[in-house]
């Protein structure tokens, strides 16, 4: 069975195919086309399953080693040798599962949604291509392969953000998602050719048990450059500036690509290369450095949008920098547990959000919107217990894995006492916006016009059954990874650890050594004797209440008082309001003088050399042309030349 | 007094009335003439051609120059009716004035 | 005719000079009917020249389709076509035409040196003078023609129908 992975990522591939040339060339019908589309997703999703559970059978530690499944050699040439090959470790199969899982209900949603949309067709191929790339991605077995699905989602997101494209606003974020991650792209690609210079192979296989033999300089610029890929994939400081834009797109898009899938490549690409990080403890100090200040800068500028998707795309690089956050302080498989949970809650909320649009005949503004709970109830219930679980309350799923990041931040031996602090603070801004999406939203009085007002109405059952299937992941998705402390096995770990190796948990044993660690790295510490892990839970837990209490003092009981505190400080609202002006930082400093460098190599040289030279080859053949024609006089006694001409130059040879 | 008429006299003559056909053939403007020219080459050929069969004392060139003056029959005869339709279409058989084939 | 007597030499010379000025007088013939004329008297200095080798089947052929066929043919359509050519302008000498003429003499100088310097190659055949005086000229020739060169016979046959078809075909005059 295992050895049958490689049909995962095939079924979207066909639909693709199919719906791409055939749905598009004939025009078939949308119910054909969404049939195709969510089949393929269906049979992914089944042998994502199957083949779960024939890993479950093995032991623990031979999961770990299945042999890679490999289909036919790509590319051999001198020292290269790629393949095309699929790796089914615990890791790739979480995943598999996890992608094609999500990508499944967001298709049926999308049937519901995309209904009126005249790209029907054009949607469901990309969208179906999207889910192959990505399959590819986490399922490859070397770095080549990898990259082929790294680059084949960023494809896919500029054809999917831009899927309106006769709009200026989705054109452009669709160009700027593409060349914000080519940015990335071009470090990834860096670090390949690092890898294969020090290794002489790009196989994970290959490269994981030859890493030892590497020097730490080279190993922490590998790490780096294949950070600055993540960075641009997966929406962290600098490179994140493409994902808000990025809603323009459809949004199930949003919620697939940019809340689920693509942005999380990154944390998976690191996890998976958690044997290169390892080794070098510079680029973990840096990855959890820039997860933790995108996690609080990201949140900041979250706290005052008003477009509900803006402030969801905020979440969501807030939430991918918790990620890194983790595995930049080791905790590999707790990064990759609220991998999972965020994309049960973001997809969900994202979903939510679409529901609503729906609801409000287009209006996304915030501002515009209040009290329509009574008459969206699946939305609004679903919206609020994916908020729950984003603001980390217990019993839901970002729960445990936020507070397990959280704690790793604080004790593992790589974390540290501040990252800590800006991850709780962060949580706290989380809790609060999230809280004012929902408030502002939902509850309160209806700010919307009458003729929207008239609309309102829940949305069809094609979308909500998604809705509820997310939701009910999104309490029950925690319950994998309930850490020792509290009882649990953390199962979820356990799973991991062959691929991800373990580390310390946070038991009530090592509750003592790691106070004393805490000691050491500078924080403070409530006396011996009680155990850190729990004391840290209960303060994030008091963080998000205290999040959720503002948000519900400044929005339902006193809704004047946000419109006071945003005068009183001008200049600092104005400044997060926009964003920091980071667009413009941007415009000023990159855009403008790479347009020059590129119109001035347009007009000189592609012009001037290049069409010159084309078209002076093009002018010689017209003179030689114009020249060689006079042989053709018509005149029998010239060709009658001619002949004599070639008899004397054969004879020549021929007496010779 | 001389020794025999070995063959080289005859291919010499052979080759100084081939040659002054090709002339004839570059010279002239009349394409009845041009014809006849060339028909004079041929003729010079048939020469060499009995020449070498009489001195290699075998037959085969004479067979040879039996069936080219089977061709050559049939050429002029084909030959001949496309001047005729060239003069009723065009009015002249100067090759000067027969050169639809300029470019 | 014995080969190298004074006799043979004497024909010789007079036919070839006879032949070669005739050539001559084909290529520089203002009107083409005298051009003709003296065509006809180069193919028969030619049939005699092939009297001298021992030809005699040819020479007669020669005869009677080159000087006589062919050639009827030709003064045939040059009354027919072009009574008004008969007042050719002097011949221009163009570069063309001395270009011409130049190759050809390169061309002339080219045989020359081809066939003076060596020996002729070629296989040997069989026929001695004896066995051709014994068998005679047209009976060697009828006994080659009709097995060695049976299939160029045929096809020669079919080439002279469709010459008479072509040419009957080209020149009717259009209704």
């Amino acid at each position: 069975m295992i050895e049958l992975v490689w049909l995962i990522p095939l079924f979207p591939a066909i639909g693709f195919l199919f719906n791409g040339l055939i749905g598009r060339w004939f025009n078939l019908d949308k119910r054909i086309v969404s049939w195709v589309a969510c089949f393929a997703l269906g049979l992914s999703f089944l042998f994502s399953i199957l083949i779960f559970f024939a890993l479950l059978k093995l032991s623990p530690e031979a999961r770990a080693v299945v042999p890679d499944r490999v289909l036919f050699d790509w590319i051999v040439s001198g020292g290269l040798k790629t393949v095309v090959g699929y790796k089914v470790d615990p890791l790739s199969i979480i995943m598999a599962l996890v992608v094609s899982g999500v990508s499944f209900f967001i298709h049926i949603y999308s049937v519901g949604y995309m209904h009126d949309d005249p790209g029907y067709t054009r949607y469901f191929a990309f969208l179906n291509l999207f889910v192959f790339m990505m399959l590819t991605l986490v399922l490859a077995n070397n770095f080549l392969l990898m990259f082929v699905g790294w680059e084949g989602v960023g494809l896919c997101s500029y054809l999917l953000i831009g899927f309106w494209f006769d709009r200026d606003a989705p054109a452009n974020a669709g160009k700027k998602a593409f060349v914000v991650n080519r940015v990335g792209d071009f470090g990834f690609l860096l670090a390949m050719f690092l890898i294969f210079a020090h290794l002489g192979t790009l196989e994970f296989n290959g490269v994981f048990d030859g890493a030892h033999s590497l020097d730490i300089v080279t190993v922490t610029l590998i790490t780096l450059l294949l950070f600055v890929g993540a960075a641009g994939k997966s929406a962290q400081i600098p490179l994140y500036v493409w994902l808000p834009d990025a809603m323009e797109g459809p949004t199930p898009v949003s919620s697939l690509i940019h809340a689920a899938t693509m942005v999380t490549s990154g944390v998976y690409m690191i996890a998976r290369c958690n044997i290169l990080y390892t080794m070098a403890p510079v680029s973990m100090a840096t990855v959890a450095i820039v997860g933790a200040a995108t996690a609080i800068f990201a949140a900041s500028m979250g706290l005052l949008q008003f477009d509900i998707k803006r402030v969801l795309a905020y979440s969501t690089i807030s939430q991918l920098g918790y990620m890194f956050l983790a595995v930049g302080v080791g905790a590999f498989s707790a990064g990759i547990f609220h991998l999972m949970a965020h994309a049960f809650f973001k997809g969900l909320l994202f979903l939510g959000a679409g529901s609503v649009m729906h609801a409000m005949s287009g209006e996304l503004d915030m501002r515009n919107m209040g009290g329509i709970w009574k008459k969206t109830p699946i939305t609004f219930w679903t919206f609020l217990i994916a908020t729950l679980a984003i603001a980390g309350i217990p019993g839901f799923a970002g729960f445990f894995s936020k507070d397990e990041i959280l704690w790793q931040a604080f004790s593992s031996s790589h974390g540290h006492v501040y990252l800590w602090l800006v991850g709780a603070v962060a949580a706290g801004m989380t809790a609060f916006y999230m809280f004012r999406l929902v408030f502002v939203t939902f509850l309160g009085g209806c700010r919307a016009t009458d003729e929207v007002k008239k609309h309102i109405h829940e949305s069809p059952s094609i979308m909500t059954v998604p809705l509820i299937v997310l939701a009910v992941l999104s309490v029950i998705g925690g319950y994998v990874g309930i850490p020792h402390v509290l009882g649990g096995r953390n199962i979820f770990h356990e799973f991991l650890a062959p691929v991800l190796g373990g580390h310390p948990e946070g038991t009530a044993h090592a509750a003592f050594s790691l106070v004393k660690s805490a000691f050491a790295s500078g924080g403070a510490a409530e006396g011996s004797g009680i155990n850190m892990e729990l004391l840290l839970m209960g303060v994030s837990v008091a963080i998000a209440i205290i999040g959720i209490g503002i948000a519900f003092y400044l929005y339902i009981l006193k809704p004047e008082v946000p419109k006071r505190l945003g005068e009183r400080l001008k200049i600092l609202y104005t400044i997060v309001f926009n964003k920091y002006y980071v667009d413009e930082i941007y415009e000023a400093c990159f855009v403008k003088s790479t347009k020059k460098l590129g119109t001035f190599f347009w007009r000189e040289f592609d012009d001037g050399v290049i069409d010159r030279s084309v078209n002076l080859v093009g002018g010689l053949m017209l003179w030689l042309g114009r020249v060689l024609r006079r042989i053709q006089t018509g005149r029998v006694q010239g060709y009658a030349l001619g002949i004599i001409l070639g008899a004397v130059i054969i004879i020549i040879f021929l007496i010779r | 007094m001389f020794s025999g008429v070995t063959p080289i006299y005859f291919l010499f003559v052979s080759a100084v009335i081939f040659a002054i056909g090709a002339v004839g053939v570059l010279i002239r403007r009349n394409a009845i003439v041009i014809f006849m020219c060339i028909e004079m080459m041929l003729s010079a050929v048939n020469l060499t051609l009995i020449t070498a069969s009489h001195y290699l004392q075998s037959l085969d060139g004479v067979l040879m120059v039996f069936f080219v003056m089977t061709v050559a029959a049939a050429e002029a005869a084909v030959g001949l009716a496309i001047f005729v339709l060239l003069f009723r279409g065009r009015g002249t058989i100067k090759v000067d004035g027969i050169n639809l084939l300029k470019w | 005719m014995i080969a190298g007597s004074v006799f043979y030499w004497i024909v010789f010379i007079g036919t070839a000079l006879t032949a070669i000025f005739a050539a001559v007088m084909v290529i520089t013939r203002r009107s083409p009917i005298h051009s003709a004329m003296f065509l006809i008297l180069n193919f028969i200095c030619i049939a005699v020249l092939y009297l001298l080798l021992n030809s005699q089947f040819i020479a007669i052929v020669q005869v009677m389709i080159y000087a006589g066929a062919i050639m009827m043919l030709v003064i045939f359509v040059i009354m027919l076509l072009n009574v008004e050519e008969e007042e050719q302008q002097k011949m221009h000498a163009s570069p063309a035409k001395v270009i011409g003429v130049v190759l050809v003499l390169i061309l002339f100088a080219q045989l020359i040196y081809g066939v003076g310097v060596q020996v002729l190659p070629g296989e040997w055949g069989e026929f001695t003078p004896e066995r051709m005086a014994r068998i005679g000229d047209i009976k060697a020739i009828a006994g080659l023609l009709f097995t060695k060169f049976l299939f160029p016979f045929e096809i020669a046959s079919i080439l002279l129908l469709v010459g008479i078809i072509g040419a009957v075909i080209l020149s009717k005059k259009e209704r």
